[in-house]
Order: structure tokens, then sequence, then C-alpha cells
């Protein structure tokens, strides 16, 4: 009942963003989208709320939680991604490139911590998530230049890989 | 006049990164090191181009409040989150499958991934 009410809740939000100034109720809304946003809160709810909100992953419903998560993202993210950006930019340039797929290990414990990990990889330092190792969540990751010495090495430690900030420190407090 | 100037510039990089990312699909050499090229700068470069949006919204609104230039900032920004979040699940998925089929990374010093997948 109470991950019917989360989804629910989530997905009218969403739709209500997404209808916002279509009329003069509360400001931004017609009664229209109102009574839509509110059947579709509905019906969402009902189909996906087992795999939205599982009683398992109650610690995710934490505020605070998606406070650290907007913060993570406009902070070492976006450094870092700006970061990736003007390496790639660089290699395009010059055609400087050492590519090769190494193994990471991320001490993740929880599918959510390592979903977070593998797209801030993917969006991070010249790094490409390939597939993820199912049983011990490690990520085989592209990377567009391998620093020397590392293609020798079993396993990669993630940290490695942010030059500037933890960024795994901040995913396992947003996502553990 | 000084929010002119900061569209202009954001638009300018967001498109001088897309126009990068273009550029490096055409000169890597597989699909790994193209999918770099695409996913990163696009995003990137998309995010300026939203931001030059945004910011246009914000001067308009302040011209005008009676027009719907909230909607467009709002509408933006939840395009943003989006984007970034499927250009990397999209990434992750292609190159996935591109090993699954059997392209080897070109030019690679090491591939740890082919060595567990009999």
């Amino acid at each position: 009942m109470l991950s019917f009410i989360v989804t629910a809740l989530f997905s009218g939000a969403v739709y209500l963003v997404l209808t916002a100034g279509s009329g003069p109720v509360l400001r931004f809304w017609s009664v229209q989208e109102l009574l839509v946003a509110a059947a579709v809160a509905v019906a969402v709810g009902f189909v996906a709320h087992q795999y939205f909100a599982s009683a398992r992953r109650r610690a995710a419903a934490n505020p605070l939680r998606w406070l650290q998560a907007v913060a993570y993202v406009l902070g070492p993210f976006f450094a870092e991604m700006a970061k990736a950006n003007f390496d790639v930019a660089y290699r395009v340039i010059t055609g400087r490139i050492r590519p090769g797929i190494v193994r990471v290990r991320t001490g993740m414990k929880t599918d959510m911590g390592t979903l977070l990990m593998a797209n801030s990889i993917t969006l991070t330092p010249g790094t490409l998530t390939v597939n993820v190792d199912e049983e011990s969540n490690d990520l085989y990751i592209h990377m567009i230049n391998v620093p020397a010495g590392l293609e020798n090495r079993e396993t990669v430690e993630v940290r490695e890989l942010f030059a500037l900030f933890d960024c795994p420190r901040w995913v396992r407090r947003i996502a553990e | 006049m000084i929010l002119d100037a900061l569209i202009w510039i954001s638009l300018a990089v967001g498109l001088a990164f897309n126009a990068l990312g273009v550029v490096g699909i055409l000169r890597f050499p597989d699909v790994y090191t193209r999918l770099h090229a695409d996913t990163k700068c696009t995003t990137f470069g998309s995010i300026f181009t939203s931001v030059a949006i945004v910011l246009y919204a914000g001067g308009q609104y302040f011209r005008d409040p009676e027009g719907q230039y909230e909607t467009l900032a709002l509408h933006t920004v939840l395009a943003v989150v989006v984007l970034a979040f499927t250009n990397a699940t999209s990434a992750h998925a292609i190159a996935r499958a591109a090993h699954k089929r059997g392209h080897k990374p070109a030019q690679a010093v090491c591939d740890r991934l082919e060595e567990t997948v009999p």
C-alpha cells in the first residue's frame, strides 16, 4: 500500500511538472489536467508500484538522500563530467587514444548503487561501462585512454577512476 | 545585454561540444571509442544549449510574466535530467550488445571482459 502511494505521488508530480502552465488553478494548472494527473497517478501506481518502490528499499524514500543526490549531480559529478569532456575533446582533436577494457571493483552492495555508479562512470573521465558482473557488482569498463601499467592488473579500484572528487563515497551515501 | 551575451556564449559552447562529438564519431576507429565521443560530448553540449534556453526563458519571463516562459524553462530542465540518464544507459546497452556480438575493441591494450566470456 505504501509503495502504491509513493509511486502514485511521484508519477502524479512528474505529470504536473510536464503540464504546468495549462490553466489558472493554483496559478499553473487547468481542472482537466489535474483530473488527468490523478488518473495517471492511480494507473501508474497500480502497474508499477512493485518495481518502483519495493518494501525492501525503504531507505530510498529518505528525502535527505534525494537532497544529497541533487548536491552530488550539481557538484562533484558535474566537475568530473566537465573534465571528462575536455579530455575527450582533446582526444578527438589529436587522435591520441589507447583503448582497452578493464575490470573495476565497485564494492557496491545494492542494485541502485551499481546503477548510479555505472551511469556516473559512463558520463565521466574517458570511461564507458560495457558490462556488469551480477554476482560481485564489478563493472567492465572501456577506457579511451588506459594509463600505462593499468592493463596488467586484474582489477582496478573504482576510486582510481575519479581524479577530483571521491565520487564512489557520494554514491554509497546516496544509494546504500 | 549581459544576459544576451551569456545566452550566446552558452549556445556557442554547446554547439562546439556537439560538433566535436560529430567529429569524434567520424574519426575514432571502433564502436566503443565512438560511443565515448557520442555520449560525453552530446550530453555536455546539450546541457549548455539547455542552459541558454533557460536563460532566455528567464529573461523573457521578467519582461512578460504572462507568457508561458516558466513552462519552457521547467520542461528544459526536466529534459536535461532525462537526457543524462537515458544517454548513459543506452550507451551502456549499445556497448554491451556490441561486445556480445563479438566486436573487439580496436587497438586495445587489454580486454578483461573477453577473458571471462567463454
